[in-house]
């Protein structure tokens, strides 16, 4: 074991002072493959933190949101609906909830404006979510009016400003007390948008949604459990065609990895006729290839993943945040939390590192079948 | 579904492993055919130079099916949260039929490969290459069967819907339902417990056997391959039956995939790479053993056979010290005494 290792050594030794003997050429594969590295990585690391944040966003919201559906669209829910669900057992709470859209033409931006079910604010006043406080520099005790959907101004106080850490679900949210909305919307009175209920057991969760829909033929139970799976795989469906637009460039980097290989410098051959005159063997001389590859690969990945790190976690991810994220007009600025996954993290290095392989095999093995008399000859 | 990062690189990995075995397959058929070391023709010479390309690329290839086992339960588990119904890998690999098909087909892969891989190595290291005929054609054999799992995992990643409500370990590892490891789930605690110990200690036993007379005795070899699979076998029956519960904490979850969970610290890998790496050792002991007679691999297949059983001991004994401690450390009472 120890010579095996002792010969490792050695092997690793002598690559390492070879590919420094070639600096300029092995420095230019060594950057591209960085590059490619790190845009896979960023994508990776990107998508994977958004889809953390997205969960646990939804960790808080409701297990089970019921619209009422008519001629297959959302319909406000009428007044005795919610009497007439009933008590279904393991819900712990039925509320129906308030909210709609309303298109500002100053930002051109559609707000969120909701009925919170706790601490609402006073008639007259409301909170708004920081990406609007941005747009239009509100801030707190300021007023503004809004032109409702039937004419009339009204103007609110801007009682407060939502905290910057809830932005991502925040930030175009516009707070109200129930009044105040009904009154803008000119909404029918015990009318309400949809409703929320909360189930404490997870795997009762689909029973309850079986029971609504046979007691409301006309209702829509919508589960948290699903919107969060839609968005999982809304967000690897998004991951996985950058990658499939980028495995382009990774065909490109496996041609460019191939020529580079097989486009042996004469002092190149000169060396390995060299080694195997003084007893290499064809198996030595694939092994320290190997050694090359592998040290070139390794340190390749390392660079680049951590370059992909510091952009997503440190710059936002600026160059792939307009594929990835989606957009808006008042769209959420938001720090993603680290997470490195190890799926992640195998799946990338099968991307880079097989492809690298694969496409420097052939090469190397006719670098080291070489004979050294006929190398040394010409 | 199939544009999932982790499918995509598995289906690359397949592709390739396929790839490979197509282009030299050609090769394998002229080798057995024309195949003669005391030649010194022109033929001789460039199948004899084209060995070393062709067992570094299934080296790689084969090397990379090693790997991919691990990315697909590690993905199954992942994807778990994008089906109704599926709580773990489990969950993943019943949304359709052929799912758990598919994790077979890679596991045998697994072992396959990893015997033609320790096959490979003795021959390459014997001066006249005496297994070189025996080798391709052990590849040819090999190659449909890599083959056929690259299709099942394609028609299964094809297959993936999300809508589908699939059942979970929760039905699947009951101790009532009619199925294989359903049965192994219903053993009793302590028959599987003895069962569990008694093979892994005599696998070990068997190694240790073997490596102190030098990787020399045949019958040691063999029955160490034997042990080994059985081993293999009963651990995992012993995994379902009670190593589970004590984990789990819980008297009636059998699931041998929920281990593998972040909720479980991952520990499920703890115990299955070292048993893994066990088993294929102990039947590559075995498997290269028939060759120790040819006069240039006598040294090499003792020596070799040798190390192999050290691996084998060493990973049995990890996976029994790793699940003794999961028992150890769990606070359960399954055994009243």
């Amino acid at each position: 074991m120890k010579l095996w290792l002792a010969k490792q050594r050695y092997l690793i030794d002598f690559t390492l002072a070879s590919l420094a003997r070639r600096k300029a050429r092995n420095l230019g594969l060594l950057f591209v493959y960085i590059v490619l590295v790190f845009m896979l990585a960023s994508v990776t690391l990107y998508t994977h933190a958004l889809r953390q944040e997205a969960a646990r966003v939804l960790a808080a919201s409701p297990e089970v949101i019921l619209q009422r559906m008519v001629a297959g669209r959302h319909d406000l829910i009428p007044p005795g609906y919610q009497e007439r669900i009933g008590r279904i057992r393991g819900v712990q709470k039925v509320e129906g909830r308030l909210w709609g859209y309303y298109y500002d033409a100053v930002t051109k931006a559609n707000y969120t404006f909701m009925v919170p079910a706790e601490n609402a604010p006073a008639a007259g006043e409301i909170i708004v979510g920081p990406a609007l406080e941005r747009a239009r520099g509100l801030a707190k005790n300021n007023g503004i009016s809004f032109r409702s959907y039937s004419g009339k101004l009204h103007t609110f106080i801007v009682a407060e400003v939502l905290p910057q850490a809830s932005e991502l679900v925040s930030a175009d949210l516009v707070l109200m007390s129930e009044a105040s909305f009904r009154a803008f919307f000119d909404y029918p009175a015990g009318h309400y948008t949809d409703i929320a209920l909360s189930v404490a057991n997870p795997l009762e969760v689909r029973n309850v949604a079986v029971k609504l829909a046979a007691a409301l033929p006309d209702a829509r139970p919508i589960l948290r459990d699903e919107v969060l799976r839609t968005y999982a795989s809304i967000f690897d469906w998004r991951e996985g065609i950058v990658l499939a637009l980028l495995s382009a460039a990774i065909l490109a980097f496996g041609i460019l990895a191939w020529e580079k290989a097989s486009g042996l410098s004469a002092e190149e051959k000169r060396e390995i006729g060299i080694l195997k005159a003084i007893g290499w063997e064809t198996g030595d001389v694939i092994k320290m290839k190997f050694w090359e590859g592998l040290l070139i690969s390794l340190t390749a990945f390392l660079i680049g993943f951590v370059a992909a790190y510091v952009h997503v976690f440190h710059f936002s991810a600026s160059l792939f945040e307009p594929v990835l994220k989606g957009w808006a007009v008042l769209y959420p600025r938001f720090q993603l939390t680290p997470h490195i996954d190890g799926v992640q993290v195998a799946t990338l290095f099968f991307f880079t590192v097989v492809p690298y392989a694969a496409a420097v095999l052939v090469p190397i093995w006719k670098a080291a079948i070489t004979d050294p008399d006929s190398v040394m000859r010409s | 579904m199939i544009f999932q990062p982790a499918i995509i690189a598995l289906l690359l990995a397949s592709a390739l492993c396929v790839l490979a075995l197509a282009a030299s397959a050609p090769f394998a058929v002229e080798v057995i055919r024309r195949w003669d070391i005391k030649s010194g023709s022109e033929r001789q010479l460039q199948l004899e130079r084209r060995t070393y390309l062709f067992s570094t690329l299934l080296t790689f290839v084969l090397g990379l099916q090693l790997a991919a086992v691990l990315l697909f339960v590690f993905n199954a588990e992942k994807m778990s949260g994008m089906f109704v119904g599926a709580m773990c890998a489990v969950g993943t690999l019943n949304v359709n039929a052929l799912g758990f098909p598919a994790l077979n087909a890679k596991i045998a892969v697994f072992f396959l490969a990893a015997i033609w891989l320790a096959i490979n190595h003795v021959d390459c290291r014997a001066r006249d290459y005496p297994l070189v005929r025996m080798k391709y054609a052990l590849l040819l054999a090999l190659a449909p069967l890599l083959a056929a799992s690259a299709w099942i995992e394609l028609q299964y990643f094809l297959g993936l819907k999300a809508d589908v409500i699939t059942s979970c370990c929760g039905s699947l590892f009951s101790e009532g339902s009619p199925t294989l490891a359903a049965e192994a789930s219903s053993l009793a605690p302590v028959p599987a417990m003895w069962l569990f110990y008694g093979s892994l200690g005599a696998a070990i036993a068997l190694a240790a056997w073997h490596g102190h007379g030098g990787g020399r005795s045949r019958a040691a070899a063999y029955f160490l391959a034997g042990a080994s699979a059985l081993a293999f076998a009963a651990t995992i029956a012993g995994i379902l039956s009670f190593v589970s519960l004590y984990i789990y904490e819980h008297p009636h979850h059998h699931c041998p995939f929920c281990v593998l969970k972040p909720e479980y610290g991952y520990q499920g890998y703890w115990l299955y790479v070292p048993l893994f790496g066990a088993t294929a050792a102990g039947l590559a002991a075995g498997a290269v053993q028939p060759f120790a007679r040819i006069e240039s691999l006598r040294g090499i297949v003792a020596g070799f056979s040798r190390r192999l059983a050290a691996i084998a001991a060493n990973g049995f004994a990890l996976t029994a010290a790793i699940a003794t401690a999961m028992i150890w450390q769990s606070r359960l009472i399954l055994l009243e005494h």
